[in-house]
């Protein structure tokens, strides 16, 4: 059994204008020490996606059906007492702004203390000499002083550092960071990620990495899901998603990057945008943005504008597209007939 | 009149002093830029000793930047933030006034001028804003956004010149001139900054000023925004001076690269020198920095610490805190800029000295 087991999740925002889908049929599986990316553009729902795995989606988001299971648990019925033991204990959170995670009035240690004495009843002292040895992990200099700093004297760098430390503050099996490099500089960034994965390997925590960034997640993470509106459009290995990308929007994304491209030369843009969430097209929601519907006599491939694409697996990889679908079916029948 | 006669008059010197630097649209000669931290003359005040002091505090942004933008290309400034790329930026365009240093335009000096005076200069040279749901008036309608550069450079031209012209440059970034009676915020921000940069292109100008403008925007419309610069450039013959902290836009789009840390600029070279032979050790450590698709775990050079403040700058080298070649030299000396065999310009004393 995984360690972690989201299957069918479905969130939907109650709004005045109706109900928003910001999520339907996600599911996917973590192992104990497995890294994740969780990969998309803005408002394709990847940040609700972490939200919703520890039930921290707040009104009028509310999550609609699917199941969220860690070690056999159901996360997403349980109550709020018991939420609160898996919460920041057994999975922790790292959130994109350093600064409005930390609180501006409390000293670094008081924010670390009271976090280990919430979940763990220990003397303040003990409390104390994990803090300190947790800040040392994170490479954090004269480690005690920072304990009585406030997060205003320090850098955006360093306080995502204290982060770092406050989730592993007491050992957890997962960590879900999103975003947690956007806001930094590039070198710092690279400092970071790579303290981060050096930790997750040491102490065998799975990561899901929520990011934007096709780079990190390639260099950080063993699989990817990456997100269209919504819906997860492919999932597999980061390898062989990045060297061989089957869905036209995950090959559009990676296409677009400046590093594909010879210098100087145009960029292959996918065209439009990100369709709203609450006026999604029909079938499956990126074909009024993809190039390879006009391929049969320049009409839209019916199946496309009509019916949202279900997953099929090529190679390790799982893709929602009725074109993948088309050329594995077509692949399988030229077998059958030779 | 007196102030339509001196426009005149700067109108008139330029065609000369162009000759004389036909290279070079754009030079910026030891600018310098102090912000103060201490308010007015009330708040500087305080009590030391018994005695009344006034301190003063200053953030330098920039320390004496030397640069030459040349007609037809893309200059791409580099560094990470705080390093003063955004001031350089603004103080070209006039939004902010340097402490020290000149700018030329042409020949001819601009940082000098009254806003009156600059009026024909801000006709050739436009800027785009990283945030185009900033920089956008939320109370004018598309339409109204362009139409107002027109009427300001172009007080002559009747309403179906201006009409034809915003018309024009509306379907030359790609947005339908029916959009004309919406407003901002009923666009995406790609179709924004599609916007900002029609309203930049609206007057013809000659070479623009662009300060980060696809960073707040997604991956995929990083791209289309990308390609209508570039487009842009080869339609229009523009200049860029472009200011990003994305080392891989660099690469795609700049034909040289200043890379500026701490107010100073460390390294000048073209694209592909730099990218294939960095000499700065920041240059260096940027460049192993950037999270690359292809190779699983680069080789990427750790630096120590964090940038230090602006406000205190450290003595000699402003990078020897971080740098891992530092000697005793650069804690001390402050290197300038020297010019290597393929034209590369370094400054750094372990470059000089050889010892990297």
């Amino acid at each position: 059994m995984a360690l972690l087991e989201v299957s069918q999740l479905d969130v939907r925002f109650a709004l005045r204008q109706g109900e928003v889908r910001a999520l339907r049929d996600v599911s996917f599986t973590l192992e104990r020490g497995e890294r994740l990316g969780i990969v998309g553009e803005s408002g394709a729902g990847k940040s609700v996606a972490a939200f919703s795995l520890l039930n921290l989606i707040a009104k009028p988001g509310f999550i609609a059906g699917g199941s969220i299971k860690f070690e056999g648990q159901t996360l997403n019925t349980m109550s709020e007492r018991g939420l609160r033991k898996v919460r920041g204990n057994r999975i922790s959170m790292i959130f994109q702004d350093p600064m409005m995670t930390l609180n501006p009035v409390l000293s670094i240690g008081e924010q670390m203390l009271e976090c280990l004495k919430a979940h763990r009843r220990i003397s303040s002292k003990e409390a104390r000499s994990i803090a300190l040895d947790k800040l040392r992990q994170v490479q954090i200099p004269s480690p005690e002083k920072r304990l009585e700093q406030y997060p205003h004297e320090l850098s955006g760098g360093m306080r995502q550092r204290i982060i770092i430390a406050i989730a592993l503050l007491l050992d957890p099996d997962i960590i879900i960071a999103d975003e947690p490099t956007t806001a930094l500089d590039v070198t710092i960034q690279a400092e970071i990620m790579a303290l981060l994965l050096e930790l997750c390997e040491q102490h065998n925590v799975g990561l899901i990495l929520i990011t934007h960034d096709l780079g990190v997640v390639s260099q950080v993470t063993q699989r990817m899901l990456v997100m269209y509106a919504g819906r997860v459009i492919e999932q597999g290995p980061t390898r062989e998603i990045i060297n061989d990308p089957q869905h036209p929007y995950t090959q559009g994304l990676l296409n677009a990057l400046p590093q594909m491209a010879t210098p100087g030369e145009r960029l292959n843009q996918i065209r439009g945008s990100m369709p709203s969430l609450s006026n999604l097209p029909s079938g499956c929601a990126f074909h009024p943005r993809c190039d390879f519907i006009n391929r049969t006599n320049g009409q839209p491939r019916p199946a496309c504008t009509e019916q949202v694409p279900e997953f099929v697996t090529s190679g390790n990889c799982r893709v929602a597209c009725h074109m993948v679908a088309e050329m594995i079916e077509d692949r399988r029948l030229k077998e059958e007939t030779s | 009149m007196n102030a339509q006669a001196e426009t005149q008059t700067a109108v008139h010197v330029r065609p000369s002093q162009n000759e004389e630097s036909s290279e070079s649209l754009l030079q910026i000669r030891g600018l310098k830029k102090r912000f103060s931290l201490s308010g007015d003359f009330l708040d500087q005040l305080r009590f030391k000793g018994g005695r009344l002091v006034r301190h003063q505090e200053h953030v330098h942004a920039i320390n004496g930047v030397n640069l030459d933008i040349k007609r037809g290309e893309a200059l791409c400034v580099v560094g990470e933030s705080g390093c003063g790329k955004s001031t350089v930026a603004r103080t070209v365009m006039g939004l902010i006034t340097p402490s020290e240093g000149e700018i030329s335009y042409g020949g001819q000096r601009i940082d000098n001028l009254s806003s009156r005076q600059l009026l024909p200069y801000r006709k050739r040279m436009q800027m785009i804003f990283q945030n185009p749901y900033a920089s956008l008036n939320p109370r004018m309608t598309i339409q109204q956004t362009l139409e107002e550069p027109l009427r300001l450079h172009h007080p002559n031209w009747n309403r179906q010149q201006i009409l034809d012209k915003v018309e024009e440059v509306m379907r030359s970034v790609g947005i339908d001139p029916d959009w004309g009676k919406r407003f901002g915020h009923e666009f995406s921000g790609g179709q924004r900054q599609r916007i900002a940069i029609a309203r930049a292109l609206a007057v013809d100008p000659e070479f623009i000023v662009a300060d980060e403008p696809i960073s707040a925007l997604d991956v995929s419309i990083q791209a289309q925004v990308l390609n209508l610069l570039m487009e842009a450039q080869q339609e229009r013959n523009l200049t860029y001076m472009f200011i990003t902290h994305d080392l891989a836009v660099v690469e795609h789009f700049g034909t040289r690269v200043a890379v500026m840390y701490l107010g100073t600029v460390c390294e000048i070279a073209t694209t592909a020198t730099l990218f294939e032979k960095p000499r700065h050790p920041y240059t260096q450590a940027l460049l192993s920095a950037i999270p690359r698709l292809k190779d699983d775990r680069p080789q990427h050079i750790r630096l120590t610490g964090e940038v230090p403040t602006p406000v205190n700058l450290p003595s000699g080298c402003v990078f020897h805190g971080r740098c891992p070649h530092a000697n005793a030299r650069c804690k001390q000396e402050i290197p300038v800029l020297q010019t290597q065999d393929d034209g590369t310009r370094v400054a750094c004393h372990a470059v000089e000295e050889a010892r990297l």
